[in-house]
């Protein structure tokens, strides 16, 4: 749902969003070193893989889509890594436009990046149940403002559409319970397993 | 789905003698003017144009056909809502709702409109491989890392799809069945979480092999692919098709 098709939003809206998303881009590569390629790599095929998975939810399912989690772990180079993951959306399954793949990716990659940029220094020297529920709220907020973006962007482009983009919203509150809980597990777990790797901003960060 | 991943042996189709590059620049440009169309007839050629072009590019009308209604299904919501709810002027009040003739010619727009540009875009795209596009991406100028984090993944999200079936089926082995309740969730996090562990402990391995043969931020990107006169007489069909409907438009 938060793929924007081809052909809906108006040139404006559209150059603005795209140029932002680009900034961001550009921004990410910056930080990636050479040593930092394999891992964003194999980050960016987990998320891939991971949301395209089904959760249930009464009888229909949700993909979830990562973001606070996405932006945890990689930080700004989240966004090369969602790049990568809507790049082959477009191109093996038909998600998502081609023009607005700049727009696609300031909507998913940014509000996971800022979010995750707030709450990490607590995640790292939290306790365990305290970063969960952190990280859980980072994901929660982050499918909201992808979705406020999203409604934002069609608004914007027509403005007649405006009073329906409300009853859209409606339709991400269920996803964004959903992400807190799966997010706050794999923070937990992760926390358990490998503390490393969430949380700490100089994992994937610095290269020599 | 598994293997297209890494490479498809796709069906050669007469688009496939456009450069990769071209293929991108006429999808976005085509695009880039249906969004100022306004006229239906004008929208309503280029969905012709665009399934024309289905059919040459040997596009399967099934998949086609998906791609509309997944299109079409982001915005059923607002076309519902569109007339119902729009600030413009209404035509037909029922009680509260009132069904609005703006609302309805501007849904109707957008319908064409989408439907036009996702037939247009598809048969560009949708015969390229992976690879094909990473290493367009690289000679449209990229930065090579980018282009290197696309190529990285695509070979990994292979391998990880075969960890990620190796834990569903061990999930499945232990009785697990999704539905909606709290355990999915927890599983689900889970499942997500080791496979975090085991691709952040595979690249640690990759980047020690990669330093062991001298790594130096760059990879050959071996290609076939000239620009050659079929995609300057594509480029120069597609100026002269955009700036034809745009100016039909206005007049």
């Amino acid at each position: 749902m938060a793929h924007i098709p081809d052909g809906v939003l108006s040139l404006p809206v559209l150059a603005a969003a795209t140029l932002a998303g680009a900034g961001g881009l550009a921004l990410g590569v910056r930080q990636l070193g050479d040593r930092d390629i394999p891992r964003t790599a194999l980050l960016a095929a987990v998320f891939f893989i991971a949301s395209s998975l089904a959760v249930p939810l009464g009888p229909t399912s949700v993909h979830l889509l990562l973001g606070g989690l996405i932006g945890l772990m990689l930080g700004w180079k989240a966004f090369p890594a969602i790049f990568v993951g809507l790049l082959l959306q477009a191109l093996l399954f038909g998600f998502g436009g081609l023009t607005v793949l700049g727009v696609d990716l300031l909507n998913m990659a940014l509000p996971g990046v800022l979010l995750a940029m707030a709450v990490r220094p607590f995640v790292r020297a939290g306790r365990p149940a305290q970063a969960a529920a952190l990280a859980g709220g980072a994901g929660a907020l982050s499918v909201l403002i992808t979705a406020g973006l999203v409604g934002l962007e069609i608004a914007l482009s027509e403005p007649s559409f405006a009073p329906a983009i409300g009853v859209m919203a409606l339709a991400y509150l269920p996803l964004a319970g959903i992400e807190a809980l799966v997010t706050a597990f794999v923070t937990l777990y992760l926390l358990k397993v490998k503390p490393e790797m969430i949380g700490a901003s100089a994992f994937i960060g610095s290269s020599p | 789905m598994a293997t297209d991943v890494t490479y498809a042996e796709a069906p050669v189709s007469p688009l496939d003698r456009l450069d990769t590059r071209t293929r991108i620049v006429v999808a976005v440009a085509l695009v880039l003017a249906l969004v100022s169309l306004r006229s239906w007839m004008l929208l309503g050629t280029a969905i012709l144009l665009g399934l024309a072009l289905t059919m040459l590019a040997g596009v399967s009308p099934r998949q086609t056909v998906r791609r509309l209604l997944h299109v079409e299904g982001f915005l059923l919501i607002l076309f519902v809502a569109l007339p119902l709810l729009t600030s413009l002027p209404p035509f037909i009040e029922v009680g509260p709702l009132s069904l609005s003739v703006p609302g309805l010619e501007r849904a109707v727009t957008l319908v064409l409109r989408i439907s036009a540009a996702a037939l247009v875009v598809l048969p560009l795209v949708s015969g390229l491989t992976p690879i094909r596009l990473g290493h367009a991406l690289g000679r449209f100028g990229l930065p090579a890392r980018l282009v290197q984090v696309f190529l990285f993944s695509i070979r990994y999200i292979e391998l990880l799809r075969a960890e990620a079936r190796r834990l569903h089926d061990a999930m499945r082995l232990r009785g697990f069945r999704p539905a909606t309740n709290l355990h999915t969730l927890k599983s689900y996090g889970h499942f997500i979480g080791q496979l975090l562990v085991r691709a952040v402990e595979r690249a640690e391995r990759v980047d020690e092999a990669m330093r062991c043969r001298g790594f130096a931020g760059r990879f050959p990107l071996v290609t076939l692919e000239r620009l050659g006169l079929v995609d300057f007489v594509a480029a120069a069909l597609t100026a002269l098709l955009v700036s034809t409907a745009l100016l039909m438009d206005r007049l």
